[in-house]
């Protein structure tokens, strides 16, 4: 588990491809820089898609954690 | 944070200049291919890639303001089967998808001039989704890498 405060947190399991990323930038969008956020995804996509796009975008990817049928996304907005 | 740069990118402050116009030619009107298309749009878009969407035939007809959120059918290679698997996965549709993508990043929808003659339809027949109208020529001076024709 991360020591990282989740600021907020999304649900995303059961989205179809792009979604969970599509609610992931909404969340970093709308969020103050500092803020973590905590994204389940149950998206095969989502494995590569957030890691990409948080590297694209110059955020942090604090944690991935696979878990039964989804994973866990970590991320810092960090400007 | 707003960065504006010389071509006017860069809404959500990505580092900009590098990269690749995604050049898309939508022809087919059918749902899945829309969906695809869509799906491509708004990853490109998301990567900080500008996209310009060119509609032509049954593409541009499915933009039609009033049938834009009906039933397009989908490929013949689909089947029932394949419809229903399409269907039940509870996708965001197309349009809302190009939608994002818009709001997300450098994204133009034109319709093909030649196809709105064809239709006799003016811009106040589509949706506002789409920017406005191109001929072929307008496209591929816009157009400086591949084209890709779904």
């Amino acid at each position: 588990m991360t020591t990282a405060e989740i600021t907020r947190s999304i649900d995303a399991r059961g989205m179809a491809c792009p979604g969970p990323l599509m609610t992931l930038i909404g969340a970093i969008r709308e969020g103050q820089v500092g803020d973590v956020i905590e994204v389940l995804s149950s998206d095969e996509g989502s494995k590569t898609d957030i890691p990409a796009w948080v590297a694209k975008a110059k955020h942090e990817l604090i944690e991935v954690t696979p878990d039964d049928g989804y994973s866990r996304f970590v991320i810092r907005k960090a400007r | 944070m707003l960065v504006v740069t010389a071509q006017g990118y860069g809404r959500q402050g990505y580092a900009m200049g590098t990269d690749d116009r995604l050049s898309l030619v939508l022809f087919s009107g059918t749902d899945d291919k829309l969906q695809a298309a869509a799906v491509l749009t708004v990853g490109a878009a998301a990567m900080a890639r500008p996209v310009d969407v060119f509609l032509q035939y049954w593409a541009l007809d499915a933009f039609r303001a009033d049938r834009i959120l009906k039933d397009h059918g989908v490929s013949p290679e689909a089947g029932p089967e394949g419809e229903r698997a399409m269907r039940d996965q509870g996708k965001t549709h197309w349009s809302e998808l190009f939608r994002q993508a818009k709001d997300l990043g450098q994204v133009r929808i034109q319709a093909c001039a030649d196809s709105m003659e064809m239709f006799h339809i003016t811009t106040d027949d589509l949706d506002p989704l789409v920017d406005g109208i191109w001929g072929v020529a307008s496209f591929f001076m816009e157009a400086d890498g591949p084209v890709t024709f779904i």
